[in-house]
């Protein structure tokens, strides 16, 4: 039995170094400066150049109009994740309770046209997306960066297999109570999807926040880079014989990844809570 | 307060089921009346009209003077008591009861002394604040009577509240709700397929057989005169035992060759007689009487539940087992032949076609 624990904490561990070793080391090299990374490669000890470098990747504005620095990156990535991931819960919310609690013509063949969009993830549309959007004249906003993306199957099907898992004689105590349709969905099914709306957001805001094709496509306007796209630029300036500026880039890298890591810590447990104290 | 009516109601649902098949009550103000009958007869469905849960698909369904086949169940002034409770999980006690005043848009004050007085009432005031899972399942389903009482309204609904709960619990419940109807004197209708609920709650029963009334009348009545076979094997327990017998010249011939004149005006060649476990009483001295019918059966088995025994016998003629009742300590062999007594004012006798009761 102990044998066997001290299996587990080892395969653990050596999963754990995985995973986190490369993110350990893009930061350690992060603190030296450009050269010496170009000339010696990854560094395993910590340089000097943590504070410089940081602060230049963060207010220094780069890239080729010299407009955007790493705050106003991060302010794009948040306004795309959260937008994508907010905007995602919102609209399959409301198109699953449409599709569980009304009976409307050909509810069922609704729910398959969306479910089979599936099929159709924003790589194969993406052409007439484009078109659309450009049509429009969105190209180079938050609405076009965002809009696009938020159509949800996947949240669509999971919010309507919860809706239908909540017990019937809650609807009709609450149509008893006088309820209607908007105060039912706000003040019962909201608050019990509570723990499904936290691991959607949890998901949908890190892939809304790792997002590359389209923002790339639709935002040639630097100031809506987000940080994803800057770590691209960067190493981007073979200009002469400019090196490039390797610490920005692993700096950034380190930087794009915290607020993800931080939704999903807070989120996460909030989502075991609500699976913990399950309440039926 | 109200009246209640229903006028020929009936129900056919999506697929053709027709679940209620024309039935026509009236509630007194006050009453409480108990819709028994067994799974599928079409109870809930019927309650559920009187809600407005579900629609009515012929007739009328009047609350005090109003037909209300076209009304909201928010404006129909019913509450609800649901058998899962269906209490709102992420609301306190508290809010679980304020939610439909709220909604009414009852000042907050008067919401307050109202979930105040239904709290001291139904002795769940410690747990106000509490949410539904932190709650057992008796005070749940406390909180649940709460939530119907604090609206005032018309009338209560039970879609068999009780049966979620063990047997203890059961009867302290039912004894409360049944204290509770007297003390608000709210018109209720209650759903149940438990015939002893039925008995120890109704002013009157209306018992239910495949979306149809079997018949309406107290407790009282419909144990003493069933309507129908139906109800003599539904209303009380152990069920009556149905022997059938032969009609030959206005007099009932059991196999055994005994006989009981046949009720007036009786024609067809076959009856059934009914005689309660209670009202059989083993005979140690035989032969025959006036006042009596006697039987005889053969042991099977002897169940004994505490207060009483019951012995299970077979009868030549009768396919079921035949009950008797028997006191506690009494004591029967397997494969003994008993000879048994039924008074003659306490036989029932039905119509072997279609099962309706013969005698008055
Ligand atoms: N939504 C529905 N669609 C079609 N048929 C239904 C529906 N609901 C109930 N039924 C049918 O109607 C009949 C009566 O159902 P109902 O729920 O009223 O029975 P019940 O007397 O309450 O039974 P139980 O004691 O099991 O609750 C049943 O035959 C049932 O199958
Ligand atoms: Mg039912």
């Amino acid at each position: 039995m102990t044998r066997l624990r001290l299996l587990d904490h080892i395969i653990l561990l050596v999963g754990v170094l995985f995973m986190v070793t490369p993110v350990v080391l893009a930061f350690i090299t992060s603190t030296h400066d450009a050269v010496t990374i170009y000339r010696s490669g990854l560094q395993f000890t910590l340089g000097d150049n943590f504070l410089s470098t940081y602060r230049t990747v963060l207010t220094e504005a780069g890239g080729f109009t010299k407009q955007v620095d790493g705050f106003v990156m991060l302010k794009n990535s948040l306004i795309l994740g959260l937008g994508f991931s907010i905007g995602k819960i919102v609209i399959s919310m409301l198109a699953a309770y449409a599709i569980v609690y009304f009976r409307f013509p050909a509810a069922s063949f609704c729910f398959w046209v969306i479910f089979s969009t599936l099929l159709l993830p924003l790589e194969v549309r993406i052409l007439p997306s484009y078109e659309i959007v450009q049509s429009l004249g969105l190209v180079n906003t938050y609405t076009g960066l965002i809009v696009p993306l938020i159509a949800s199957a996947t949240g669509t099907f999971f919010f309507r297999q919860f809706f239908k898992s909540v017990p019937e004689e809650l609807l009709e105590a609450a149509r008893i109570d006088g309820a209607g349709a908007w105060k039912f969905f706000i003040d019962i099914l909201v608050p019990l999807s509570k723990t499904m709306i936290a691991a959607i957001f949890i998901i949908m805001f890190v892939y809304g926040w790792n997002q590359y094709l389209w923002p790339t496509l639709i935002t040639s306007d630097e100031t809506f880079f987000t940080l994803v796209r800057g770590i691209k630029q960067i190493l981007q300036v073979w200009i002469g014989a400019q090196i490039p500026d390797y610490n920005e880039a692993m700096a950034l890298a380190v930087l794009a990844m915290l607020p993800p890591v931080i939704v999903v810590v807070i989120f996460q447990s909030w989502f075991i809570k609500g699976l913990v104290e399950s309440d039926k | 307060m109200a009246i209640i009516t229903l006028d020929k109601v009936r129900k056919v649902y999506a697929g053709g089921v027709e679940a209620v098949k024309g039935v026509s009550i009236d509630i007194a103000d006050g009453e409480f009346i108990v819709l028994v009958g067994p799974s599928g007869c079409g109870k809930s469905t019927l309650l559920r009209m009187v809600a407005g849960l579900e629609e009515i698909s012929d007739g009328e369904i009047r609350i005090g003077e109003r037909v209300v086949n076209r009304v909201e169940p928010a404006d129909r002034d019913i509450a609800m008591v649901f058998q899962n409770y269906a209490l709102y999980p992420h609301m306190s006690v508290y809010d679980n009861l304020a939610y439909g005043l709220r909604n009414r848009g009852t000042a907050k004050s008067e919401i307050d002394a109202r979930v105040k007085e239904a709290a001291r009432i139904l002795e769940i005031g410690d747990f106000l604040d509490r949410k539904p899972r932190q709650l057992s399942g008796g005070q749940r389903q406390r909180v649940a009577m709460g939530r119907a009482i604090v609206r005032k309204p018309a009338a209560f609904l039970f879609d068999e509240p009780l049966s979620n709960l063990d047997a203890k619990l059961r009867v302290q419940m039912r004894i409360e709700i049944k204290r509770l109807q007297e003390a608000l004197g709210t018109t209720s209708v209650y759903v149940t397929h438990d015939q002893l609920e039925a008995m120890t709650l109704a002013h009157r029963l209306v018992v239910l057989n495949h979306g149809r009334i079997e018949q309406i009348g107290t407790p009282l009545e419909v144990y003493e005169k069933p309507a129908s076979t139906f109800v003599a094997g539904f209303i009380g327990s152990p069920a009556m035992n149905i022997i059938p017998v032969k009609s030959k010249e206005g007099r009932l011939h059991l196999e055994s060759g005994e006989g009981l004149d046949a009720p007036d005006g009786f024609g067809a060649e076959k009856a059934l007689l009914g005689v309660r476990p209670e009202d059989l009483k083993v005979d140690f001295e035989g032969g025959s009487s006036d006042d009596a019918l006697s039987l005889s059966m053969k042991v099977i088995a002897v169940e004994p539940v505490g207060a009483e025994s019951y012995v299970h016998g077979r009868m030549s003629g009768v396919a079921d087992d035949v009950v008797v009742r028997v006191p506690a300590k009494a004591e029967y062999a397997a494969g003994v032949s008993l000879s048994l007594k039924a008074p003659r004012d306490r036989l029932h006798i039905f119509d072997a076609a279609n099962g309706q009761r013969l005698n008055g």
